[in-house]
């Protein structure tokens, strides 16, 4: 499932739900990302994502399916955030629901990955009374890559 | 055409949207890049840097040889950085 929205999540209650109800699952792997409040060594009193509405949610879904193909899969999970949002605060949840926990664990790090480098969101951070947009770290290329070529499992 | 611009770029063109019409000569995204910037100071100023800008046609990466036509929508954005 894929959800991009502003407002913030609860990530117990959202992990929850992911396997409620369902005895096939053995494994739920997750990973959120939060706000901090330092970034290169400059103080961050909060961030500001923008995105592609309409190809956020295309690449999402991309991500989603390319996970499913690569593992079996019994339910994964896409929430990310838009708008301003302080330190502490969720931005992102990816999680992938299997059977056992190789499934779970190397499908939740592909989410991430290649979420990073794939799905049209901006940062801006504010701090110290002005605002930058953050560059993209050549190590989540680095990360993202790992996954090509395709994983067999 | 319907072109976009975001983060940034966004910032620099001083708008997030707009409608062109360019000549038919213009048949890739590259193209259209150049065709724009000639009167886009910002977009022009951040192209002159190759490698920083990436673009999309309705809604998929692509690359400056991808070709573009009436009708379509075009992106010209900031590596990302989300997550």
């Amino acid at each position: 499932m894929i959800r991009v929205q502003e407002k913030p999540f609860d990530v117990g209650a959202e992990l929850a739900a992911l396997s409620e109800g369902r005895t096939d699952i053995g494994a739920v792997a997750s990973f959120t990302g939060l706000v901090r409040d330092i970034a290169d060594e400059r103080s961050v009193g909060a961030l500001t994502l923008e995105h592609y509405p309409g190809m956020t949610e295309k690449k999402l879904a991309e991500i989603e399916e390319e996970a499913k193909r690569r593992w079996p899969l019994k339910a994964t999970l896409i929430i990310h955030r838009y708008g301003r949002m302080e330190p502490g605060e969720p931005i992102v949840l990816v999680a992938a629901a299997s059977k056992h926990r190789a499934a779970a664990l190397d499908a939740c790090a592909f989410l991430i990955d290649w979420l990073k480098t794939k799905a049209p969101f901006w940062k801006l951070e504010e701090g110290d009374g002005e605002a930058s947009w953050v560059d993209a770290r050549s190590s989540d290329d680095e990360a993202a890559a790992r996954w090509v070529p395709p994983a067999r499992g | 055409m319907n072109v976009k611009y975001f983060a940034w770029l966004r910032a620099k063109v001083g708008k997030g949207a707009e409608e062109v019409s360019p000549p038919e000569d213009v048949r890739t995204v590259g193209e259209l890049m150049t065709w724009l910037a000639h009167d886009r100071p910002g977009l022009a100023e951040a192209i002159a840097r190759p490698g920083v800008i990436r673009a999309a046609v309705n809604q998929d990466y692509a690359d400056p040889d991808h070709p573009v036509k009436p009708g379509d929508e075009v992106a010209f954005f900031p590596p990302v950085t989300g997550g």
